[in-house]
């Protein structure tokens, strides 16, 4: 037997050559080794280094949306002013993925491709319609957050693409959003149960409306019914409780170590309502503490 | 499989041999013979291996040696040379930070990022900076004080 190995690559194209000759990617190492060390997976027999492919880590600006590199970290994204001010749901996510170590090792292309429906960032990205540009041995190919995620770790993707960058939309005039997530304690901690929404307003009504749960299914996914509840009027206290009550209503939860499938469906409907409740209020110019899940509570 | 790297700790490059599957931790503390940094709980969760590399923290339990290749590494034993100390190992010793001092290597580094990152940080955002570091023995409120002491200068 030879072993476990391991390369380098220093290129996307180094990188895609060794996934498909059968190696997995690692950047931060913040899923793959430490989920290794926790007895979750062995680690692959065969890895590449994609950390120091140059080109990967920069956060640009195309159109007024944005680009981000797949070794962009998390403590890159809080700390980006255009991503705080414009993206906000996003910069909420980052700030409570893990810990600070987590947060400056760990990446959004690992984030994304673990496809962990508990994941903080997916959501918001979700709803900001995302799009992730894929590098695989035939080509590139762009597909949406929706149809990058096939179950809990599971991907449409194959195994010898890499996730190479991730493109967010301009956002509309007059829109605010926010993550939110149940958590048990600040740091080191994964959502029990999360909520992202997106929100634009015009003359006091809600135009549009993208909400998305995490870990209450075996994908986070937007719920179209809390999105129409929203959407048409102004967000009152009514609008907003019967989209909140349409987000909980498409939970599909698991029970676990953590939370009962009882305990994740009725907070399904206060995460979610936190979300929504925080988004129309960035949208209207009020500024909100980021991240929004420590700064919610009691609303 | 065997593969050849330089680990550059505390600015000494050492030339070590390791498998692709060995953890920086294990590397620094049985190749290089540096054991400021311990093992813990080794899956990140209680901060006692963490190093810094390339100025930012990592725990070195769950990182592969292979990746560190080439980057500058600091760990307990660099933060000051020789015997001296920096403020902040001072601070700890005068405010009672320090107890069994197994979680002290790791709670420095961070304690260190930390301050690189914000220099005059919140009783709160010592807090939030310094949890992903787990102390039994001393209540925190030692250690809060100790950054609290170097940050207000």
């Amino acid at each position: 037997m030879m072993g476990a190995t391991y390369t380098t690559a220093s290129s996307v194209e180094d990188a895609v050559a060794a996934m498909a000759a059968g190696a997995r990617p690692v950047a931060g190492g913040t899923d793959l080794v430490v989920g290794a060390r926790q007895g979750k997976k062995p680690l692959p027999q065969a890895l590449v280094g994609i950390h120091k492919i140059p080109g990967l880590d920069g956060i640009g600006e195309s159109d007024g949306g944005l680009v981000l590199g797949a070794l962009v970290t998390h403590s890159a994204l809080v700390s980006h002013p255009i991503v705080r001010g414009r993206f906000t749901g996003l910069a909420d996510a980052s700030a409570i993925v893990g810990s600070h170590a987590t947060r400056a090792n760990g990446t959004i292309g690992g984030n994304l491709m673990n496809a962990s429906p508990a994941m903080d960032t997916g959501a918001p990205l979700l709803c900001m319609g995302a799009t992730v540009e894929l590098a695989g041995p035939g080509g590139r190919r762009t597909i949406g957050l929706d149809e990058l995620w096939a179950g809990p770790g599971q991907l449409s993707a194959s195994a010898d693409e890499l996730l190479v960058s991730v493109n967010i939309p301009a956002p509309s005039p007059g829109t605010g959003s926010a993550y939110v997530r149940l958590q048990y304690r600040r740091q080191m901690e994964i959502a029990v149960v999360g909520a992202a929404a997106v929100v634009t307003l015009g003359g006091g009504a809600v135009m549009d409306a993208r909400i998305a749960i995490t870990a209450l299914a075996p994908t986070i996914h937007r719920v179209p019914d809390a999105e129409a509840a929203l959407v048409g009027g102004p967000p009152d206290e009514a609008r907003v409780d019967a989209a909140a009550a349409a987000a909980a209503a498409a939970a599909r939860p698991i029970g676990d170590v953590r939370a009962s499938v009882e305990y994740r469906r009725a907070m399904a409907v206060v995460m979610a309502r936190r979300a929504i409740m925080t988004a129309v209020a960035r949208a209207s110019g009020q500024d909100m503490a980021i991240p929004a899940s420590d700064s919610t509570y009691g609303s | 499989m065997k593969y050849e790297i330089i680990l550059t700790v505390n600015g000494v490059a050492y030339p070590v041999e390791v498998d692709a599957h060995a953890s920086l931790l294990h590397t620094v503390r049985d190749q290089v013979g540096l054991t400021g940094s311990k093992e813990g709980c080794d899956d990140s969760e209680c901060g006692a291996c963490m190093m810094l590399i390339d100025g930012r923290p990592v725990n070195s339990c769950s990182y592969l040696a292979c990746q560190a290749d080439g980057a500058e590494i600091i760990t307990v034993e660099g933060l000051a040379p020789g015997d001296d100390l920096t403020p902040l190992q001072s601070a700890f010793l005068a405010e009672g930070g320090v107890q069994c001092g197994f979680c002290t290597p790791g709670m420095l580094i961070s304690a260190t990022a930390l301050l690189a990152a914000n220099p005059e940080p919140t009783p709160d955002e010592i807090r939030v900076g310094l949890s992903g570091n787990l102390c039994r023995c001393t209540g925190y409120d030692g250690i809060v004080r100790a950054v609290s002491k170097v940050a207000r200068g």
